[in-house]
């Protein structure tokens, strides 16, 4: 992936490596000024004049083992390649549809949990700030209280703002690690959740369910239509496209590094091929015999547009920026002026807030709310979804957009697994060794930058 | 031997008629019953170079760590541009145009050059920060400061070598329109062509009318690259003044005896 490796948190000693103080003299050009090595951390984007040069990058840094999203892509497909095996129902068009509604679940779980992991910190608790979350949507909608539903959706995200911040305050205020703090609020705020499904006299035996006229319920269980689905995309794609050129021709005007228009053009051509992809895997009728149901369900376009606006704020806003500082060089950041408490508990924020947004996507996905909401099994997929998409747990490396390779990828080994029928025991060891895989991965990444 | 000549020609030239930038007087700071710094007294020149050198424990820490505001003296009193300052924390030496760069140079390697020179400084345009703007001063202020070797001003932090590294940190210390840089050891850690970078740099810097003090445990960088030198031993200033009137014996003898046995000048 484009971002580059950080070598941790403890700021490595200037020098180390004297094969690139060679090309260092200034009178030395500046094509020969560092050796291959140390280039691969950089972007090819940043390195390439154009696409020859950039895919020539490419192959630099993957033949220096800096491989990127190869290996989990490779993971994907031979994931995707045992289930079909296994379930020849897996890549049916109604499968792949229920498989990208999970995956949207674990996408936004994975997206609040980057938020933290880029901070070099852990939350444990969102599995159950997500359900939290969902109950005070829930019974605020419903009747006797009867919000409307965007008022709710408010008041359910506030509430798990709000206990982000305690957390993130206890965290920073009080210095205490997170992963306890986190640990503390995995089992407290369960206990909360069932506290908040009890006031509802509505809540039957820990359940409320969701009016099926209510847009939270049609978050996931409606579609748009397939006509719309394509305008949108064109529209989408379209604006994409004249948006990334104008700006690559603004700033090459400008004199400012620029990649190659040729990338440019690869990525946008990309998003259009994942655009039509989905969109041809939605418009099959996906309905049983009477009734034909197509098109793509809302919370796909809804979550890639949350995923947009993260993105935005992690790469062009400050406190973006200083989130990633902060992961990778508290120190520095500190004296650089940033108020290093202030943004760290407005990370666990934006994790707890993002939580919330993932509760409503569950409870949408089930048509009602329940207290059986497996929060510590949430939390682990989250952290996983996070890290198997290049988010380092050791801070300062990862994109929001990366959830959702992650989050697909979880979602795959999540929804094969329920094909093919295994016990709830199964399910857990799986869980564990995938956790367990993509933090193996993400360390011996760590480990060879950090011997580079 | 005067190094001088070595400035650049047509530099602007050090203002020193009115004064010293910075100066210590009778500065003192003492940890229990560690006197750290006894009655330094010290003045560093506008726009030269002043090597501060000394064995293990003689204070030199103690006394950039005081002027940078971290520590607060017991005694003395600093001047800073001839009027008496108080410095409550680095925030206020920040204020007042003093940069130190650190060893480890406080540098994120997840971050770009420009990223790490404007951080917690980035321009703002529509809430947004202003890359446009931080990209184009990066490159000036680097070109200023003679720093072409990097091959993009977009690449990390953590693919430059020791000498690049320690050139973003000073031009992050120039972006800040730093009057005063205080570099604690440079050069340790780098290599023979790394070091002549970095020593290319410190004169670059001092020829644009920057103060500099540089704490060094390397003589030969000190005679290479200092205007003035300024020996601590045991926390008392043992002598400064110009390198011309040093040569490599008697700074020895300061920083290990804190006098000179045979008169130098």
């Amino acid at each position: 992936m484009s971002d580059p490796v950080s070598t941790g948190t403890t700021p490595e000693p200037p020098g180390t490596d004297p094969a690139t103080g060679l090309g260092t003299m200034t009178e030395e050009t500046s094509g020969s000024a560092l050796s291959e090595a140390a280039l691969v951390d950089v972007a090819p984007e940043v390195l390439a004049n154009n696409l020859g040069e950039y895919f020539a990058a490419w192959g630099r840094r993957i033949r220096n083992g800096e491989s990127g999203v190869l290996p989990v892509i490779a993971g994907l497909i031979i994931i995707v390649v045992f289930f079909q095996l296994e379930r020849s129902t897996f890549l049916t068009a109604q499968n792949l549809v229920n498989l990208f509604v999970q995956a949207t679940i674990f996408v936004v779980f994975g997206a609040a949990e980057i938020f933290v992991l880029l901070l070099s910190e852990i939350d444990l608790s969102i599995g159950y700030v997500a359900g939290i979350g969902a109950f005070v949507i829930c019974e605020l909608i419903a009747p006797p209280v009867n919000l409307p539903w965007w008022l709710g959706i408010i008041c359910g995200l506030a509430a798990t703002s709000v206990l982000g911040f305690i957390q993130g305050s206890l965290i920073t205020r009080l210095g205490l690690p997170s992963f306890v703090v986190t640990l503390g609020g995995y089992l407290g705020f369960y206990g909360v959740m069932l506290e908040v499904a009890n006031a509802d006299p509505t809540a039957v035996g820990g359940v409320i369910n969701i009016d099926p006229n209510s847009p939270v319920y049609k978050l996931v269980n409606n579609s748009m239509s397939v006509t719309l689905g394509w305008i949108v995309l064109v529209v989408v794609v379209a604006l994409f496209a004249a948006f990334s050129l104008i700006r690559s021709r603004q700033r090459q005007a400008q004199g400012l590094t620029t990649p190659p228009v040729g990338v440019t053009l690869l990525s946008v051509g990309m998003v259009a091929v994942g655009g039509v992809v989905l969109m041809l895997i939605c418009s099959a009728n996906r309905g049983l015999a009477l009734s034909k149901i197509n098109g793509v369900p809302y919370v796909i376009p809804v979550v890639l547009i949350v995923l947009l606006i993260f993105s935005w704020m992690m790469a062009r806003t400050r406190p973006g920026r200083y989130i990633y500082a902060i992961g990778a060089n508290p120190e520095a950041a500190r004296r650089a002026g940033i108020k290093v408490n202030r943004i760290k508990t407005m990370g666990f924020v934006l994790s707890a807030f993002t939580a919330g947004i993932a509760g409503l996507i569950y409870a949408s996905n089930q048509g009602s709310m329940s207290t059986d909401i497996n929060g510590g099994q949430l939390v682990l997929f989250a952290v996983a979804a996070g890290v198997v998409g290049g988010t380092s747990l050791f801070g300062g490396r990862g994109k929001i957009m990366h959830a959702l390779l992650g989050g697909i990828v979880i979602a795959c080994v999540f929804n094969g697994l329920g094909l093919m029928g295994v016990s709830t025991a199964v399910e857990y060891m799986v869980t564990a060794v995938v956790l367990i895989a993509a933090v193996t991965l993400d360390a011996l990444v760590r480990r060879r930058a950090v011997a580079r | 031997m005067s190094t001088t000549e070595s400035r650049p020609a047509g530099a602007p030239q050090p203002s020193d008629a009115d004064g010293p930038l910075l100066s210590l007087r009778k500065l003192s700071k003492s940890f229990g019953p560690v006197q750290a710094l006894s009655n330094v007294d010290l003045d560093l020149p506008s726009g030269q170079v002043t090597a501060l050198i000394g064995d293990n424990g003689a204070g030199k820490s103690s006394l950039i760590k005081t002027v940078s505001g971290l520590w607060s003296p017991d005694g003395g009193e600093i001047l800073w541009e001839g009027r008496k300052v108080a410095l409550h924390g680095p925030r206020d030496a920040e204020a007042l145009g003093i940069t130190t760069i650190y060893q480890d140079l406080a540098l994120c390697d997840n971050l770009d050059i420009v990223q790490n020179m404007f951080l917690g400084h980035e321009p703002l345009r529509h809430w947004m920060m202003d890359e446009g703007t931080m990209e184009k001063a990066a490159r000036q202020t680097l070109k200023d400061l003679s720093v072409t070797t990097v091959r993009s001003i977009r690449q990390p932090v953590a693919s430059l070598s020791g000498g690049q590294r320690q050139s973003v940190a000073v031009a992050k210390a120039v972006m800040s329109q730093a009057k005063l840089v205080i570099m604690d050891e440079p050069t340790a850690a780098l290599g023979v062509a790394q070091t002549g970078m970095v020593l290319e740099l410190i004169k670059t810097l001092s020829g644009r009318g920057v103060t500099v003090m540089v704490i060094s445990h390397n003589l030969n960088d000190v005679f290479e690259v200092a205007d003035r030198i300024a020996v601590l031993y045991l926390g008392r200033l043992a002598v400064s003044g110009p390198v011309s009137e040093f040569d490599r014996q008697s700074a020895v003898e300061y920083m290990t005896t804190g006098a000179a046995g045979r008169s130098a000048a």
